[in-house]
């Protein structure tokens, strides 16, 4: 007599019916009091960063960070003092809590003093990924635990900032080995360091060359198209993707011009205002860092990058028998990035497509 | 062995292991990490003041899930007031009161108000309080609830899983209903609560409040809140930590538990209309407070509490549950010697331990079933044999039969040939005596001779 009987049987797992109804609103509910909600809980809790630079000394790395969040995360080396050179690739953290208008945010910027300093620099990018993949293994640690914590702390790195030196020519072999394998662990967003080196149609020609570079050695840089969820996305993305890489200028001493203070380096010539979208792209870069799209990039760093560290993680567990449980992720040099990382999907829907069959517990 | 046990003390004590290329700057800086980190004060705007707006917006477009389950007996106004709060005429029919076992009928809806899109599960406890015997009703609510657990356990376990766009069916809210009878809680009642406090958070509810009068409500609400808590009945409290919501989530948990009252119908009161229940006596108002607490319901569930809800379910039963299944099957944060486990350890261990089962159980089976197939050829042998004696024996009376048939056929043929020798000789002389004339007297003797052989 139960005509829209549906799903009823309480040992079925999935009890929510396949048909779902789009139900006509009659009145006032409330439903979108939860985003008010929502907003208490992320303000209460606080949000965290995780932002890494990568490149070689003297690209104004620690002042680039300064400048990107207006305080003092490091004194910036100074040229002139002696400053020993670091016999191997470091990896050097700092955390700092700001806050600004109630929000409060835990940055961490991890640094790597002695990148592509030394003679010989194989396997430079190692130390970094080894330290990218261990973000990734400390969170899959306290994720599998029985007895969790109620909020995992999050130190795996959402964005690497990869200096590109203003040479002006095209990306170095350096450059384009450490990208692309970068690139598939974590969101990459390159830039052109020192920009003010170049002049603006230097700085196109060089921009246009490192995106061909990009493009032949297949490496894809945030924001990554095969992640754009819908025509919005796409959109503003490609505006984004045509300006990749910025070029940034850093600074981190104010001065005065037309009577106002800005942030600026000062040479003989004229006074280089970082925050002028005609001198330099910083604003582009603050933004898409900051203002947009940070949450995007822990997302994707989250449910991207992280599930397929740990997918490559859980079937290591299974095939090897004691291993030392560490992923090298050594690159395949084929053009297709198809190596480690899934193969891109329609949309956020199914972020990756590929079908094997699923692998239960 | 020892390397993955020792790799996961290193973990655990938050000290990075020393391999040959991270230097030991990393690890100072972990511990002052670990300790405190520094404040920064910013000389200008930065902007990311807009991260919670920014974190707002992916959850619009990923869209809210809820679920809420609603236990109460056939009839009590259940799916009346899953209407009346959400607005929505979601179902139509009464459900019949002769269901022998209890079920859960889910079902889900999309909502929409402005630009927040909620997908809206309502689960309905189909039959409950009707058999005679009742014994066996909350059972099945709680094998509901438990697996949605097992099924987004199931999904997080994967190795190959999809958690953000995994419609997320675990029960948010139990909305209890209690029958007005204005004594106290039936025993069926405080048994399912029991039951469930711990797995889902219960809100209870007094059904069809316009039946009681003010003071003895108040009286009903003391007495139930009296026997929930005399009895340790866990019902969801709302939350007073955060300063916003204080004071009024603490007046409302002492308002608890709501009496309701839920119809879709419009009556004109004043120039208004309102959704009410028209009685001769009076027109009780559903969202007059001095009438009914529905409004109070409406706000707590939705408007204030409805994150807190899901958060909850996820930080506290889930996570109860996941704990309770894991250690059930075995595994152990900490191992024997008091060294921490990992999952994959005993995994692996586990693993390999109902294979070599699963290949002796499959031997067994082997075995069992090869035999079985030699005793059925026995047997299939033994009525072949038997079958070709018979045939044999059948083909022999055959052939005996046919000798003898053969046998008589030729004595009926000899028998033949000689009438019809007869018969022609009878004939010829038959001709004979008809040439000679005087013999008429002997002719007619002949024939009647003859019609005599």
């Amino acid at each position: 007599m139960d005509p829209l009987r549906q799903s009823p049987s309480p040992s079925s797992s999935r009890a929510s019916s396949p048909r779902t109804f789009s139900c006509e609103r009659l009145g006032y509910v409330g439903i979108e009091a939860v985003l008010d909600q929502l907003k208490i809980k992320a303000m209460k809790m606080g949000f965290e960063f995780n932002i890494m630079v990568v490149g070689q000394s003297g690209l104004g790395k620690s002042t680039m960070v300064n400048t990107l969040f207006k305080s003092k995360i490091w004194k910036s080396t100074m040229p002139g003092l002696r400053v020993p050179m670091p016999q191997t690739l470091q990896l050097h953290s700092v955390t700092h809590v700001i806050e600004e208008n109630g929000v409060k945010l835990k940055l961490t910027v991890t640094d790597t003093p002695g990148f592509g300093d030394q003679i010989n620099n194989d396997k430079c990018w190692d130390p970094v990924l080894g330290y990218i993949n261990e973000q990734y293994e400390r969170y899959l640690q306290e994720e599998i635990l029985i007895t969790r914590q109620r909020h995992i702390p999050d130190t795996r790195v959402h964005c690497c900032v990869y200096f590109v030196p203003p040479t002006g020519h095209c990306l170095r072999p350096l450059d384009l080995e450490f990208l692309q394998r970068l690139c598939r662990a974590v969101n990459v967003v390159p830039v052109i360091a020192r920009a003010d080196s170049l002049t603006i149609e230097e700085r196109e020609a060089f921009r246009h060359r490192i995106q061909d570079d990009l493009k032949t050695h297949s490496i894809e840089v945030y924001p990554q198209k095969s992640f754009d969820e819908d025509i919005n996305d796409k959109i503003l993305n490609s505006k984004i993707r045509e300006r990749i890489p910025f070029a940034v200028v850093g600074a981190d001493r104010e001065h005065m011009v037309n009577g106002r203070c800005v942030l600026g380096r000062k040479t003989k010539w004229g006074i280089i205002e970082v925050e002028n979208m005609a001198h330099c792209e910083f604003p582009l870069l603050r933004d898409l860092l900051i203002r947009s799209h940070l949450q995007d990039l822990k997302d994707i760093t989250h449910n991207v990058h992280y599930e397929n560290y740990r997918i490559i993680r859980l079937k290591e567990s299974h095939a090897l028998p004691r291993g030392p449980g560490w992923v090298n992720l050594a690159p395949t040099p084929s053009p297709t990035p198809t190596g480690t990382r899934a193969s891109p999907g329609p949309g956020k829907v199914c972020r990756w497509a590929e079908d094997d069959s699923d692998e239960d517990f | 062995m020892a390397s993955e046990v020792a790799r996961h003390l290193l973990f655990q004590s938050h000290i990075t292991a020393k391999t040959a290329h991270t230097s030991s700057q990393v690890s100072d800086h972990e511990q002052k990490q670990k300790d405190s980190p520094r404040s920064l004060t910013m000389s200008g705007h930065v902007g990311f003041e807009s991260l919670p707006d920014q974190l707002v917006n992916r959850s619009i477009q990923q869209g809210f899930c809820f679920n809420i389950l609603c236990v109460g007996e056939t009839g009590i106004g259940k799916s009346t007031l899953i209407d009346t709060l959400f607005n929505t005429n979601f179902e139509g029919h009464e459900s019949s009161h002769f269901y022998p076992h209890v079920r859960l009928k889910a079902q889900t809806y999309e909502l929409q108000e402005s630009n927040v899109r909620l997908k809206l599960t309502i689960v309905n406890t189909v039959g409950f309080g009707d058999q005679i015997n009742k014994e066996e009703s909350y059972q099945p609510i709680v094998d509901y609830i438990d697996a949605q657990f097992e099924a987004y356990l199931q999904e997080e376990l994967k190795i190959k899983r999809s958690l953000f766009n995994y419609h997320d069916s675990r029960v948010h809210v139990c909305l209890y209903f209690i029958s007005p009878t204005g004594h106290s809680l039936k025993t069926l009642d405080l048994l399912t609560m029991k039951s469930l406090d711990s797995k889902v958070n219960i809100i209870p509810v007094i059904a069809k409040a316009d039946a009681i009068s003010k003071t003895e409500l108040q009286k009903f609400k003391i007495k139930l809140m009296s026997e929930l808590v005399s009895n340790g009945v866990q019902i969801y409290h709302f939350p007073t930590d955060d300063e916003t919501i204080a004071k009024i989530n603490a007046s409302m948990n002492g308002h608890l538990p709501f009496a309701v009252v839920g119809s879709m119908d419009e009556v004109k009161v004043g120039n208004k209309m309102v959704k009410a229940r028209q009685y001769p006596w009076g027109v009780v108002q559903v969202e007059n407070e001095n009438h009914c607490d529905f409004v109070k319901l409406r706000e707590m569930l939705i408007c204030t509490n409805m994150e807190d809800l899901r958060d909850q379910t996820h930080t506290r039963h889930y996570e109860l549950y996941r704990r309770h299944k894991l250690e059930e099957m075995g595994f152990m944060d900490v191992g024997p010697e008091n060294q921490p486990l990992s999952l994959q350890e005993t995994y692996e261990a586990k693993r390999h331990e109902f294979y070599g089962e699963r290949q002796r159980k499959e031997e067994e089976m082997k075995q069992l079933f090869v035999q079985r197939v030699k005793e059925k050829e026995a047997i299939l042998k033994e009525a072949e044999r038997e079958l070709q004696a018979k045939f044999e024996h059948l083909k022999r009376v055959h052939q005996e039969e046919k000798l003898r048939l053969e046998e008589k056929r030729r004595l009926l043929e000899e028998e033949i040939m000689a009438f019809s020798k007869k018969k022609a000789t009878s004939e010829i002389y038959q001709n004979q005596t008809f040439m000679t004339p005087g013999s008429n007297l002997r002719k007619d003797k002949d024939r009647k001779n003859s019609n005599f052989m």
